[in-house]
């Protein structure tokens, strides 16, 4: 009997995974149909562009900095053991700019903004915010959720973006700076090794699906909490945990078909 | 907070991000420093390339002038064909000679072309016909092992 309810329990668990799936994909497309509306009151994503982009500018730059200068550092210690130095600009701005510029700040992203949109909107739900606004005819797809996928859709690849340019000082910080690489050869071969489509606009393309990704998770919890005190808390942990893992499952996805031939 | 002052901050945020990643393209990346829509592309058959690569560079006189688009193995000839597109500033005479070197001992490829003489310029779509294959590091130890041996055997 323990076995047959064992199997029960996992079929239960799969069928409701595909379930939730299924509601995120049809909430995502709700979400995307409804968006007009926002774009024609834009003050809407200005306000949400600043909760979620310009709040996060100092967790990112700070981060972003630091990561920087570890990477400067670290790459310069082993970098030293085959006597090329001069390729830590390379090492610290391909790295920024593949994969620890996007990653990190997506997850960043996740936990700094993605938890408070899924605790602001699950506590809206709570207090029956959503539902009043549903008697009053509006839609709070449009109203609530739409504003906020698109600030994030926008902000995401805006703030990989800073956070390579900081890493990337960072780097040059400690590397030039601090240690005393020469600097034209830290410059020159950085430019020399860095492709403009091949690795910058790929990591635009992948802070944008981050964006995405990261947004739609965070406001299906959101929306999806049950309104209850435990649920909304419940839901703020499921959007960093889900989120981060979809970050880095679908780097790796991500890496492996744009970077293979490289 | 009124309206004002979150529109200038997110547009700080706007311009802030943008900044960076025009500088990310500017200064880290290759889009400053060489532009690919001036350009004209050339062809030449090599009987071995060695390490080279897509986009290694091309170099005259140690200045960059072009870029290798792509390497195929012709399969009537059974030799690399390289496909180059070089920068329009630079013309080069139609013998050019084009020669695969290495930066430093261990370093990157690249393909180096010494000028010839003829009056006549490389249009695009034309073939180099002078070539020397990359010099590859295992066949030299394998000349040297071979002409030690053939020494101590005298």
């Amino acid at each position: 009997m323990a076995v047959v309810s064992t199997i029960r329990a996992i079929g239960n668990r799969v069928v409701s995974a595909v379930w939730r799936i299924g509601v995120a994909s049809r909430f995502f497309f709700l979400t995307l149909i409804y968006s007009g509306n926002s774009f024609r009151r834009f003050h809407l994503i200005i306000k949400e562009l600043f909760s979620t982009g310009v709040m996060s500018l100092i967790i990112i730059i700070v981060a972003g900095l630091f990561v920087g200068m570890v990477l400067g550092l670290q790459g310069y210690e082993t970098l030293k053991r085959y006597g090329s130095e001069s390729a830590l600009g390379v090492m610290v701005a391909l790295g920024l700019v593949r994969e620890l510029g996007p990653v990190m700040a997506a997850l960043l992203f996740a936990s700094r903004a993605g938890s408070a949109m899924t605790a602001e909107i699950g506590l809206m739900k709570a207090t029956e915010q959503i539902s009043a606004m549903e008697m009053m005819a509006v839609n709070p797809i449009a109203r609530i959720v739409a504003p906020r996928f698109w600030a994030g859709v926008i902000s995401m690849p805006l703030l990989a973006a800073l956070f390579s340019a900081v890493g990337i000082f960072g780097g040059y910080l400690v590397g030039v700076v601090q240690i005393g690489v020469d600097e034209g050869s830290f410059w020159s071969q950085m430019q020399a090794a860095v492709d403009f489509r091949e690795d910058i606009m790929n990591g635009v393309i992948k802070s944008l699906v981050f964006g995405i990704v990261v947004t739609v998770i965070a406001l299906f919890e959101g929306f999806d909490a049950p309104p209850t005190a435990e649920g909304v808390s419940g839901a703020t942990t499921r959007t960093v945990v889900t989120s981060s893992l979809a970050i880095l499952m679908l780097d790796f996805v991500m890496t492996a078909i744009m970077f293979r031939g490289a | 907070m009124g309206r004002t002052t979150l529109d200038l901050w997110v547009g700080m945020f706007v311009v802030a991000g943008i900044a960076a990643l025009v500088m990310l393209a500017m200064k880290v990346g290759n889009l400053g420093t060489y532009n690919v829509s001036e350009s004209y592309q050339v062809h030449a058959y090599f009987s071995n390339i060695g390490g080279l690569k897509p986009k290694a560079s091309i170099r005259s006189a140690g200045v960059l002038v072009g870029r290798v688009t792509s390497i195929s193995l012709d399969t009537e000839r059974y030799e690399a064909n390289v496909v180059m597109s070089l920068d329009k500033r630079y013309q080069f005479p139609k013998d050019t000679f084009a020669n695969i070197l290495t930066s430093g001992l261990l370093g990157e490829q690249y393909i180096g072309l010494m000028p010839g003489g003829e009056t006549e310029m490389l249009k695009n779509g034309d073939q180099l016909k002078q070539t020397q294959s990359a010099m590859v590091l295992e066949d030299l130890i394998g000349k040297f092992m071979y002409s030690k041996a053939s020494e101590t055997a005298k």
